[in-house]
């Protein structure tokens, strides 16, 4: 067999610039590489000075696809640096908000980048010639989510109504409902979405992961919960870096996190079914036992089933949440006086998966140092692991084969290399 | 034109934001799709043609010596090109680093610094080549997004209002968050396009779409300062995701002189 190089420029159908780059030896993969080009934007030093009020807003345009899970997370952050406790009808609004972004984000990678794969079409407009249907049902999904974030946050992307504390402004009851509406028909198309993707052709693959999430007692994780592992890691959520590191690699402008003194992992729908199996809101949990779902899912392509899982959980939690809602005396939590600062870290679920950020906030309220760890970058390092595996179980394939095999195995995690970049073209290089 | 016009997407640094506004277009995509050929939209599709191009939509700014480099490539192959979004046209928020000592930031961020390869300043697509047109936002508005489009199709003048955010909140009928609460707030200076949608969330406008074509800026910072910002407070408040856009970069400028 014949040393070779494979490799792709410009990975489609992901959110980001990356390339791949393989090289082969002796049917070996000998370099994996997922190279992140999407050029740095420096957020961690630009939050430095500006006033703890401006995160989120700031962080938000770290990602146009996810930006409700950097103003959460942001939020969570400051407010345990300041002591605030922010509970009742604000935290389920924050929940409900981050439904709309997991419906948005999720109905978009399955109907629009992904589902293509299976069906064998290059995008979505093309797949919609034959599966007309499909494409709609995927596309009033998004703009249901998107109907969420655009009521509450104002806006769908970069929405403006989140606040360190709370809300600028909060709904009051009867205008919410009006949401339910778009929402009921959308549980529904949710549940057909997840039949639809049950029934898509699956190569059979079965991958080791180390799953990495958190667990909340009693309901399926968004903003709250613990770091939990398929291995047993339990802790506090504040402690992430006690548990994670990064580390930098010469190919990529992302950092590649991993486990201190272990491996790679791997974050996302996957992890957090796995690990929450048990939290899935009943009309969801029915669907998932009728379908027969595993437990775990640890074959990568099967992800598709487990975002449909989750865009139809965040439409049953939406429902619950505003058939629940009353408005709470106050929009927003305020600072104690005299304002403390102080440092303060927080995890929430991306649609992607865990997402870490930590603050220290002087007693001006000016950001004084800022980190942050995104998801597409924790799971870098488990991604090039899915795709030596996949190299090394067919090595025979032609370079077009492999080239095609391999940015598939990418899309399967949902890579967005605009939050990485902090983070992608593929190359095969066959010597 | 017998064959569809041929519509690119072009991504520099950026959070996709803007691009996506196209995918978030639910009820008009499909039909959208059927009057243009997508020709070359990496985000959407596998399939990629090679140019040239009627249409270029180009988010994101020019912060990489090769991304100085590909920007001429995709003009080139361009009968048209329009920057969508704040960071095209402006330079974004990672336009703060022109403000900065990049080398400083790159050492924060990155342990391996030399690695990277980064240009010290964030600048706006029209610094680099001519551009047909420039759609503000961040993000931009979709609805516009589609006028800006279709209008290009049809070889006529987008019509995107040039008004301030003021305008467009007082047509609202929005209580006035400056008036009423005393919220320091860029509704007068920013351009409109959003639909006052902060001042309707009972918060300032924070300048999104950068100046609108006339703003009385040094009357405007003056006012900032009586409704309680200190010159240092007004400095962040011009220097956001707009900060490279020429109106707002004097008026921060101005601020910070009278700060230090």
């Amino acid at each position: 067999m014949t040393d070779r190089t494979i490799a792709v420029d410009y990975l489609a159908r992901v959110e980001g610039e990356g390339s791949l780059r393989l090289r082969l030896e002796g049917g070996k993969a000998t370099e994996v590489e997922l190279r992140i080009f999407e050029p740095p934007r420096f957020f961690e030093a630009l939050l430095r000075g500006r006033s703890y009020l401006e995160a989120p807003d700031i962080t938000a345009r770290i990602c146009g696809i996810c930006p409700v899970a950097y103003q959460m997370s942001a939020c969570h952050a400051i407010e345990r640096a300041l002591g605030l406790r922010v509970d009742g009808a604000l935290r389920d609004l924050r929940r409900l908000l981050y439904c709309g972004e997991w419906i948005e984000s999720h109905a978009l990678h399955i109907y629009l980048l992904h589902a293509p794969d299976f069906l064998g079409y290059p995008d979505a407009i093309r797949m919609a010639k034959d599966h007309r249907a499909a494409v709609e049902t995927g596309l009033a999904l998004k703009r249901a989510g998107n109907a969420i974030l655009e009521f509450l946050g104002g806006r769908e992307i970069h929405p403006v109504n989140v606040r360190v504390g709370g809300f600028y402004r909060v709904p009051a009851r009867d205008e919410l409902e009006t949401l339910l509406p778009t929402l009921e028909p959308a549980l529904a198309a949710a549940e057909s979405t997840v039949r639809f993707a049950a029934g898509l052709p699956f190569p059979d693959v079965e991958e080791p992961y180390e799953f990495v999430a958190l667990r909340h007692p009693d309901e399926y994780p968004m903003n709250e919960g613990e770091l939990a592992s398929s291995r047993g890691l339990a802790l506090p959520q504040e402690r992430f870096e006690e548990a994670f590191e990064e580390v930098q690699v010469p190919y990529s402008h992302a950092l590649q996190a991993r486990r201190r003194g272990g491996g790679t992992y791997l974050v996302g729908p996957l992890a957090r079914y796995a690990l929450n199996r048990g939290r899935l809101p009943p009309r969801t949990r029915s669907v998932v036992e009728s379908i027969g779902l595993e437990p775990e899912v640890r074959n990568p392509y099967r992800s598709i089933i487990v975002r449909a899982v989750e865009v139809m959980l965040a439409c049953e939690e939406a429902i619950r949440l505003i058939r629940g809602y009353s408005p709470p005396a106050r929009a927003f939590v305020e600072p104690p006086s005299p304002f403390p600062g102080g440092v303060g870290a927080a995890v929430t679920e991306a649609p992607r998966g865990i997402l870490f950020h930590r603050y220290g906030i002087g007693g001006d309220g000016r950001i004084l140092e800022a980190r942050i760890v995104p998801p597409t970058s924790q799971n870098q390092a488990r991604i090039e692991e899915d795709l030596r595996h996949l190299v090394d179980a067919r090595p025979d394939r032609s370079d077009a084969e492999l080239t095609d095999a391999c940015e598939r195995a990418v899309r399967n995690h949902d890579p967005c290399i605009s939050c990485a970049t902090h983070f992608l073209r593929l190359e095969v290089e066959r010597a | 034109m017998a064959a569809r016009p041929r519509l690119a997407v072009w991504k520099f640094a950026s959070c996709d934001g803007c691009q996506l506004s196209l995918l978030d277009c639910e009820d008009a995509l499909l039909s959208v799709a059927g009057e243009v050929e997508i020709a070359n939209f990496v985000e959407a599709s596998s399939a990629v043609s090679p140019g040239p191009y009627d249409l270029s939509l180009v988010e994101g700014s020019v912060t990489t010596p090769d991304d100085a480099r590909r920007i001429q490539e995709v003009r080139a192959q361009s009968r048209y090109l329009v920057t969508i979004g704040a960071c095209a046209t402006a330079g974004g928020i990672q336009a703060l680093r022109n403000f900065g000592d990049v080398e400083e930031f790159r050492r924060t961020v990155y342990a391996r610094p030399e690695y990277i390869a980064t240009l010290a300043t964030s600048t706006a697509i029209r610094e680099h080549v001519p551009v047909d047109f420039e759609l503000r936002g961040c993000p931009i508005n979709k609805a516009q997004l589609l006028e800006v489009v279709a209008a290009f199709l049809h070889r006529r003048r987008p019509t995107v209002p040039t008004g301030s955010v003021c305008a467009e909140c007082k047509r609202r009928g929005v209580v006035c968050v400056v008036v009423a609460q005393g919220t320091p707030c860029l509704g007068p200076v920013t351009q409109a396009g959003c639909g006052a949608i902060c001042p309707a969330y009972r918060r300032g406008c924070y300048g999104c779409f950068g100046p609108h074509d006339s703003p009385n800026l040094p009357a405007w910072t003056r006012r900032l300062g009586e409704l309680g910002l200190a010159p240092e407070a007004i400095v962040r408040v011009y220097r956001t995701f707009n900060a490279g856009a020429p109106a707002f970069r004097a008026a921060g400028d101005a601020a910070a002189r009278e700060g230090a």
